[in-house]
């Protein structure tokens, strides 16, 4: 019995080293393209001093979410600078922000796809957790072949175990739009791409950045393990604070990262609802469009009234 | 509305160019011809053993089959209502119409498209020109204003903004929601939904409405309310309209035909009379024994032979005979060409007869007259008023027949009344046959020496 041993890591390793050997120039491609990401975005934050990064968190704030909401991202921003980690929160920021944009650009048409057809929801789905069960670590190791040490692993790493949420809620979302009203749409001869468009998309809008959130919020819980691999940031702090047992870096670390995912949990969670600052401003200008378009359409209505429907008196 | 025909007509010609044309028929709107859906694994098999003459229970290990062999046609300008309760498959019957779902088997004809096995694109081409369709719980899109929404069928037609803004303004009009376009479909009560449902489906101007169950999630009130407006609507507009709905009264009161579905199978086609009065089986006679009978039967239906008639020149002597013989004390009274002229009574023609005045004019009473689809329920009030028989007349005024009380109260009650031998006659005679007969004998010997 003791002969008996599935070699299945070996074959994992097996396909490793294939693709490494046959399409590493596939991976160099990757390598530049995220890394050229990761330096920008990064390049943005970190460069201007502290205050102008946070005043424009604070803007932000005070149009998503309002006045209370800015503040206490400026006095949390500024406990960051207080702690000195104001360098690694960008770099881990810009690290989450590449992550999270590439894994929402993966992982909605995934959804989409999931919730047209039930083969790829079927098929999608088992992958989907097995990406969200295995233990993010093991996604690091081949990414270190593939990617050599450095932030790319860690976003590679990152966008694999953050995007089965924006997946699964994408699906989620679109699949429980009122059948009733996309059938409407049918009926009234829209094609596919248009209710999608039109319909399904717009109404299931809640549920998908809701799954955004989750990836936004998955993305920042990897940062601590990119960390591990060179990726920089807060992560390589608390891995340090771990190596060294220093409990006052680890809690400064920490407390950053804690800082950091409350703005962007509360920032995202907010843009779902629609009941923003931003949202009611977006919402008046588009009531203006449509009054000026009433305006308009009344001057030339004369001529275009003389419809089959007589008018009632 | 014959303008709107005519256009209709023109848009109905464009999409059957570039698709097989079946028999052009230009009254027939649509056309089901032996249709099935069968929900299963196999559901062709399914589809051959139907045919074969097995029935939906023995195959329901199998699969389901929806509808089972519907065959009919709607008339241009018809409200054709298919009736049945849930699960007849009345819903899957009316999406196959539009394709929404396509028929295992069997044909639909839309004008002169054939809408089954017509690819995708094709099939929207029809649904945005020629079927539109409402629905139960009004499938509004809930982030699109009213006007928006309204507009929506044009948008997909490809009609600029501007223009189709202008025209779902009308319709908005139409369907009485004046100043409320900009509102968002949740600010507005159940009702008023429906109406930009049926806005919408208007707008599209196609000539085929389809109404699945439209009605059927509103207050009774509102509900009677948008029933009358869209027969006002469908006279107005001459769409043709096909209505789903499980309420009889319903199909009753909309239905210039109504087809009754049970177990997946038109069990019988006919005018609301047709099925209340000759119910094709007990189970459509048992469905109709609740329907509210005085909304759905008409004077026409109900009337009797007129008895008791005489014509204005005839003169009050016969007049009087005319009582005496079927001792009633009032009788009609026509014009030469049978048109309907007013009533005398016994008394009066006793008076005019006693004078010897050989003119019946100037006794003639007025009395109710009414067209023969005047509903019963309208004639409930004229018969409390008045205890003569409702005279019934045609388009142009001529005595058709009469509707004395009692067959008035027979009909309601779904109690048949003419056994043929007792002749209803009211109102009663109030004067003694003797006096009638002396009187008439008096008179007739001074009418002889003179």
């Amino acid at each position: 019995m003791n002969d008996f041993r599935i070699p299945l890591g070996s074959w994992a390793d097996d396909f490793i080293a294939f693709i490494t050997d046959n399409f590493s120039f596939l991976f160099d491609f990757v390598r530049t393209i995220f890394n050229g990401a990761y330096e920008f975005v990064d390049l943005v934050l970190a460069s201007p001093p502290f205050w102008v990064i946070v005043l424009v968190a604070g803007a932000l704030g005070l149009m998503v979410r309002g006045w209370k909401f800015a503040v206490g991202a400026v006095v949390g921003l500024i406990v960051i600078v207080g702690v000195d980690q104001w360098q690694n929160a960008m770099d881990s920021l810009a690290l989450v922000l590449v992550a999270s944009v590439l894994a929402i650009l993966v992982s909605i048409p995934l959804g989409i796809l999931a919730a047209k057809s039930d083969l790829a929801s079927k098929i999608i789905r088992p992958i989907l957790d097995f990406m969200q069960t295995m233990p993010a670590f093991v996604y690091l190791i081949p990414a270190l072949i593939l990617f050599r040490v450095g932030v790319v692993p860690g976003i590679e790493a990152t966008i694999i175990f953050a995007m089965a949420p924006g997946v699964r809620l994408t699906e989620l979302g679109i699949r429980s739009v009122d059948r009733e009203v996309v059938e409407a749409g049918e009926a009234f001869g829209a094609s596919p791409a248009r209710i999608l468009r039109q319909i399904q998309l717009p109404l299931a809008m809640p549920t998908v950045m809701a799954g955004i959130n989750q990836v936004i919020m998955l993305s920042l819980s990897m940062v601590v393990i990119a960390g591990m691999v060179g990726a920089g940031g807060l992560g390589q702090q608390v891995v340090a604070s771990l190596s060294r047992i220093d409990v006052s870096l680890g809690f400064e670390a920490g407390l950053a990262v804690v800082i950091l995912a409350i703005f962007l949990d509360r920032m995202t969670a907010s843009l779902g609802t629609g009941s923003t600052p931003i949202g009611r401003l977006l919402a008046a200008r588009k009531h203006r469009r449509q009054s000026a378009a009433a305006a308009a359409e009344s001057a030339i209505s004369a001529p275009v009234a003389d419809l089959k429907t007589p008018q009632p008196a | 509305m014959t303008q709107i025909v005519a256009e209709h007509a023109q848009q109905f010609a464009a999409p059957a160019e570039h698709s097989a044309p079946t028999s052009p028929s230009p009254e027939i709107a649509v056309k089901a011809d032996h249709l099935y859906k069968v929900f299963g694994r196999r559901p062709h098999d399914i589809v051959k053993k139907l045919e074969g003459g097995a029935s939906r229970e023995d195959l329901a290990h199998l699969g389901t089959a929806a509808v089972i062999d519907a065959s009919f046609e709607v008339q241009r300008g018809e409200i054709f209502v298919v009736m049945g309760l849930s699960g007849s498959g009345k819903s899957t019957l009316i999406r196959m119409l539009n394709g929404l779902l396509e028929a295992t088997s069997g044909t639909v004809t839309v004008g002169d498209t054939r809408i089954t096995g017509l690819p995708a694109a094709k099939l929207r081409d029809v649904r945005r020109r020629s079927v539109s369709m409402v629905f139960q719980h009004f499938a509004l899109l809930p982030h699109r204003s009213v006007i928006d929404n309204v507009a929506y069928g044009l948008e997909i037609q490809g009609m600029p903004r501007v223009e189709r803004l202008a025209k779902a303004r009308t319709i908005i009009r139409l369907v009485g929601l004046d100043g409320w376009a900009d509102s968002m479909p949740s600010e507005l009560s159940g009702g008023m939904q429906q109406r930009v449902g049926l806005g919408r489906a208007l707008a599209a101007d196609t000539d085929v409405l389809l109404m699945d169950e439209a009605f059927s999630a509103l207050d009774p009130l509102i509900r009677r309310e948008m029933q009358e407006q869209l027969i006002e609507l469908q006279a107005e507009l001459g769409k043709t309209i096909i209505f789903i709905t499980h309420d009889l009264n319903e199909a009753m009161f909309l239905g210039d035909r109504i087809a009754v579905m049970r177990d997946g199978r038109i069990v019988q086609i006919g005018t609301p009379e047709d099925i209340l009065t000759d119910p094709a089986n007990d189970y459509v006679a048992q469905f109709v024994q609740d329907v509210d009978r005085a909304r759905v039967l008409t004077a026409g239906s109900v009337m009797e032979p007129v008895r008791s008639m005489v014509t204005v020149n005839s003169g009050p002597r016969a007049a009087l005979r005319t009582m005496r013989d079927l001792q009633t004390s009032a009788t009609f009274v026509v014009g030469r060409d049978l048109g309907f002229v007013g009533v005398v009574r016994d008394r009066d023609v006793l008076k005019q007869v006693k004078a010897n005045h050989p003119d019946l004019r100037p006794i003639i009473k007025e009395a109710t007259a009414v067209s023969t689809d005047t509903a019963l329920v309208d004639l409930v009030e004229p018969a409390v008023e008045s205890d003569l028989p409702i005279a019934v007349v045609d388009a142009r005024n001529r005595l058709l027949g009469v509707i004395p009380r009692v067959t008035l109260l027979a009909a309601l009650g779904n109690v048949t009344t003419t056994t043929g031998e007792l002749p209803i006659t009211e109102p009663p005679s109030t004067i003694s046959l003797s006096v009638i007969t002396e009187t008439l004998r008096e008179t007739a010997s001074e009418g002889a020496q003179l």
